[in-house]
């Protein structure tokens, strides 16, 4: 399939993913990357921005300076209806406003402070997997450990109280979800808004010792408003625990259905076998399954076509992380094979600012949670385990396991 | 090798950290990149390589790496000094 395909040939986005293979992206938009580095999809809303397929060229445009991350440009692959209006986050904003604004949270997450993090986040897990033993089995792995591992960490580091969890929570939930009525999105971000923006007045008040009270410090010198403050905590405090949260369960699955794999984990206490494990599971599983997208701002040439200034981009992390070209037997969970160079935090300078906190986290909990419980396991059918096909954010709803 | 960084560029993500901490920091009041050794031993090349290539922002470059946009060739890391 050469030149410009038929309008009937033109994919629909989000795909849909095989039966029975849950952790491939979808077949049919797999099934692109064949043809070269760039396609068409077509959205909700009928447009059919570009689909960049390949490694390379997805990381040549997400660092390509004439690529814009900003959600209000004409032309931006807008993901979901939305209502408009409230504050935007940075992540949809670009340079100089975008560093100005991630320049003020970055420092809270350098590799070496969240290496500081390291034992507490050891405690927290360990505590949790008491918990677990000592409980009631089967459980829910979600609702029981991968929610609460990075839920409790989040809320240390931004200083938003534990107890809150289920609000928090439920609300990012619906905010993630695609099915969801953008009146009902706009709500539950509303309602995170202002949880937010009274915190952020408390630790204006009160200051203490967490990330949420030097971003209230920020406003206090004028340096920030207070809703852009309040916008900061809930992307911080959504992107903070679902993410993670996702990838624990999901993660899990996986290796449950992939035994040798679990078995290198299991067997090992090197941190270089664990840490190279959480790359090639982030690799392979790629939780954040709705591409990166962004819009042209001048004619670009790539891939043998030419992009016009206005269009509308979509690189899709989970297919360019199957790229054979970069990972050999792409579809394979290989955790031995050095994945360091994935796109699933994204490229360019939008990429993930919290990376070295979800790192951590996952080192300990895939570093501990089979070694503990080795005889961990399933207690369903895998055919029976509702996975977030409607979710922004890919993964399971719920995991029961037993032991 | 001499390896230069560009501090407006960087984005703080701290892949280069990850990789070789011995050569790269990030300043504890924005994360943005600290150069600790701008002219490292040899056996700190391919890592350093490996850094610059998986830099997000393009901020790193190491002068042996010439005539090719940093980040944009997918086999810089791994390839002899």
């Amino acid at each position: 399939m050469t030149g410009t395909p038929a309008e009937a040939a033109i994919p629909e986005f989000p795909g849909v993913r095989a039966a029975g293979c849950p952790f491939d992206p979808p077949p049919a938009l797999q099934a692109l990357q064949e043809d070269g580095p760039l396609a068409r999809v077509r959205l909700w809303d009928g447009s059919t921005p570009w689909f960049v397929t390949t490694y390379a060229e997805q990381r040549a445009l997400l660092a390509h300076p004439d690529v814009s991350a900003d959600v209000t440009r004409p032309g931006y692959p807008i993901p979901t209806p939305r209502t408009g209006g409230g504050s935007l986050s940075f992540i949809l904003m670009d340079d100089p406003e975008h560093a100005r604004l991630r320049r003020m949270v970055q420092g809270a997450f350098t590799v070496r402070r969240v290496e500081t993090m390291r034992p507490a986040i050891q405690r927290i897990v360990d505590g949790l997997i008491d918990d677990l033993l000592a409980g009631p089995k089967p459980v829910d792995l979600v609702e029981a450990f991968a929610l609460p591992v990075p839920s409790l960490v989040i809320c240390e580091l931004l200083g938003v109280p534990y107890a809150d969890h289920d609000f928090f929570q439920d609300n990012s939930k619906t905010i993630i979800k695609r099915n969801v009525t953008p009146e009902e999105r706009a709500a539950a971000g509303g309602r995170l808004f202002e949880y937010l923006d009274r915190l952020v007045g408390e630790k204006l008040a009160e200051p203490a010792d967490d990330l949420l009270s030097k971003v209230a410090a920020r406003v206090e010198a004028g340096e920030l408003t207070r809703p852009e403050a309040a916008q900061m905590g809930v992307l911080l405090l959504i992107a903070g625990h679902e993410t993670t949260a996702n990838m624990i369960a999901l993660g899990t699955l996986a290796l449950l259905r992939h035994p040798g794999q679990l078995d290198l984990l299991r067997e090992s206490d090197d941190p270089q076998v664990v840490a190279g494990a959480v790359e090639e599971l982030l690799r392979y599983l790629n939780i954040t399954h709705s591409g990166r997208r962004r819009v042209a701002l001048a004619d670009i040439e790539i891939g043998g076509q030419v992009i016009r200034a206005g269009e509308g981009l979509i690189m899709p992390n989970d297919i360019g992380n199957r790229d054979p070209g970069v990972f050999p037997d792409p579809d394979a969970l290989d955790l031995r094979r050095d994945a360091r160079r994935h796109v699933a935090f994204g490229f360019g300078v939008h990429q993930c600012l919290g990376q070295p906190l979800a790192r951590v986290e996952l080192q300990v909990v895939y570093g501990t949670l089979y070694r503990r419980i080795p005889t961990l396991a399933l207690a369903t059918e895998p055919d029976r385990i509702p996975f977030k096909h409607d979710g922004q954010v890919y993964g399971v709803y719920e995991l029961p396991v037993t032991w | 090798m001499k390896i230069t960084v560009d501090e407006e560029k960087c984005c703080g993500a701290g892949q280069c950290v990850l990789l070789a901490p011995d050569v790269f920091d990030q300043r504890e009041e924005d994360g943005i990149v600290l150069l600790l050794e701008p002219e490292p031993a040899a056996d700190r090349h391919a890592v350093v390589r490996e850094a610059a290539a998986v830099c997000p922002a393009g901020a790193i470059e190491a002068s042996e790496i010439e005539a090719r946009e940093i980040g944009a060739s997918e086999n810089e890391a791994g390839e002899d000094a």
